[in-house]
């Protein structure tokens, strides 16, 4: 039952063949077989969980009127408040915390009647592209436990990947989606900014973030997308429009006449050669199901990195600076006479780790007097130039393709000392974020070299989301046909698994 | 290569209200000169006549009515509070006692 997609879930649902309780039940069941393996979740709300799911098959009983996915399980990723459940973002300094409120995607999720089982782990405030910045201990690759799930969402990752739930929501701020989604072997959508809320995501860097759901098939994803986004006054850069039909265009999965831009600074060099071969044969599937192929220059890109890592450390040290140890979380050192400025200090020091001070620490030196325009100030004029080459490249294709990452899965601790190998990980992602635009990952196949996942990603513009469900359910059905059984099949059965 | 010493780094932290141990000021300051190298690219380009970027979107202040909506009681505002006195938050010292 576990291993069905959600969309199959919801139909057995529907026609009475199961029940929320008993499927809920069995994901749960999952979880405490495989968790102590993965560490997908930092927090199981299994009473939550199944009251929920009574609640739910309590209404469909009745005959009320349910969404698609009411009754369907779902991991969160820790950095969504939501009421009365512990909520860290993988960070000591939120150690405990239960959150007065529900983030809107949260309330979105419990008025559509989607289970939720529980939080996934993730790189502190979102920091990393390995979720080995998390204060509670790295969680680890299905595929190979050896390895990364990638980050930040790497708890939400793997909990879909390990078939722990059906379906479950990350954030991308750089890639913390996509990423994942792409080493774990699953799917993952970043939508446009300001389609999905972003009151209760704790920030990290508020004009790059953007919460985003996950699946194991484009057609679950769009039916969490659909669920998730919408407008909300309580987010002042939230999109007064109607949600693209995601899951219309993922059952339709046409790509007849559509053209596909490969983006030519996003591949060959410093790109893995299984990564490039399985990029390189979707191209070719795209093609002869009747898309057309065209070269985008996007001259820019080269600096989107750069421009990255001082836009989010500059807007994180602002953003962080919320944690004083006054009003909620961690406070460390309050002895008789301390000032509240030492008690911040050492507060901050204890709660947090190693990277969130990195981050913290360069953006505040790009943000200091005789620095900015150097550092900030430049960055924010690439970030124009990208929104430009972007701009100019659809003109020439209705949607943009590129690897999702440079390597498949790399080892835990491979590159936890060296931050910039880990931030080149972020290489083809970081674009989408600064443009404000959507973005996909879907599975490619297995790299040849290390039989590892490979994702394939997908661009269109602001609010044309359905354009990378239409494409990704496209080159999924293809890749389907061709491979004879999903790409999880072929990962490892993991210990303890019944 | 740029470069920040272990006494710039002091500097931001406490900017940053980060208390730090000898051992992360000396770390960080020894990963800073690469970081700065990478992030400096940013000043390769010819960049001037472009304008700048904060935003995906363009932003504007958004007004509702003046009208009372349900919000968090003190109970539940208080309820991550470190330390609480009398339905208030307590602080440590914010002034100092020559002040």
């Amino acid at each position: 039952m576990i291993r069905n997609t959600a969309a199959q879930m919801a139909d057995a649902l529907a026609k009475g063949e199961t029940t929320s309780v008993e499927l809920t039940q069995a994901h749960l069941d999952r979880i405490a077989a495989v968790d102590g393996h993965v560490k997908a979740f930092l927090h199981v709300d299994s009473q939550g969980a199944l009251a929920q799911a009574k609640d739910v098959d309590a209404r469909r009983a009745k005959g009320e009127k349910l969404s698609p996915i009411a009754g369907i399980p779902l991991a969160l990723k820790d950095v969504l408040a939501q009421k009365g459940v512990p909520t860290t973002a993988g960070s000591k300094i939120l150690q405990g915390w239960l959150p007065p409120y529900d983030s809107t995607v949260v309330g979105k999720l419990k008025d559509a009647g989607v289970v939720i089982m529980g939080k996934t782990n993730m790189d502190e405030f979102a920091m990393g592209s390995s979720t080995e910045n998390s204060g509670y201990g790295p969680t680890f690759n299905p595929w190979d436990l050896t390895r990364t799930p990638g980050g930040s969402s790497g708890g939400s990752a793997a909990a879909v990947s390990a078939f722990e739930a059906p379906l479950a929501i990350g954030s991308d701020t750089g890639g913390s989606i996509r990423q994942p989604a792409a080493l774990t072997g699953i799917v993952g959508v970043r939508p446009t900014y300001g389609a999905v809320s972003r009151f209760g995501l704790i920030a990290y860097s508020s004009s790059l973030d953007q919460a985003g759901p996950f699946g194991r098939t484009v057609l679950d994803t769009a039916l969490l997308h659909e669920v998730m986004a919408g407008h909300d006054p309580k987010d002042a850069t939230s999109i007064n429009a109607p949600v693209p039909a995601v899951v219309a265009a993922a059952k339709s999965g046409d790509v007849k006449g559509m053209k596909i831009g490969v983006i030519k600074q996003l591949q060959g060099e410093g790109y893995q050669k299984g990564v490039q071969t399985r990029f390189d044969e979707s191209l070719q599937v795209l093609a002869s199901l009747g898309a057309e192929i065209v070269e985008v220059d996007c001259p820019s890109f080269e600096y989107a990195l750069a421009a990255y890592y001082l836009i989010a450390p500059s807007e994180c040290s602002s953003n962080l600076a919320r944690f004083d140890a006054m009003r909620y979380g961690l406070r460390t050192g309050d002895v008789d006479g301390a000032s509240a400025e030492a008690v911040m200090s050492a507060t901050r020091d204890a709660g947090f780790g190693r990277e969130v001070k990195r981050r913290i620490i360069l953006g505040t030196y790009a943000l200091s007097s005789g620095y900015y325009d150097a550092y900030y100030g430049s960055a924010q004029k690439i970030r124009t130039l990208i929104i430009q080459d972007y701009a100019k490249a659809f003109t020439k294709a209705d949607v943009l393709v590129s690897p999702t990452a440079p390597t498949t899965a790399y080892k835990i601790g491979e590159k936890v000392d060296d931050p910039m190998a880990m931030y080149l990980g972020d290489v083809a992602t970081i674009p989408v974020n600064l443009a404000g635009i959507c973005g996909m990952s879907l599975p490619a196949g297995l790299a040849d070299e290390d039989n590892l996942p490979v994702g394939f990603q997908i661009m269109a513009p602001a609010m044309q989301d359905q354009r990378l469900y239409q494409a990704g359910a496209a080159l999924e059905a293809a890749l389907l046909s061709k491979w004879g059984a999903p790409i999880l099949s072929k990962a490892p059965e993991l210990k303890g698994a019944k | 290569m740029s470069s920040l010493s272990r006494d710039d780094v002091a500097k931001l932290a406490g900017l940053a209200r980060i208390e730090m141990t000898e051992a992360e000021l000396v770390e960080l300051s020894s990963q800073f000169g690469l970081i700065l190298d990478a992030v400096a690219r940013v000043q390769e380009m010819d960049l001037s006549g472009v304008k700048a970027t904060s935003h995906p979107q363009p932003l504007e202040n958004i007004a509702r009515p003046d009208v009372v909506l349900p919000s968090l009681s003190p109970h539940d505002a208080l309820s991550g509070a470190p330390a609480q006195e009398e339905s208030r938050f307590r602080v440590p010292q914010i002034l100092g006692e020559a002040e």
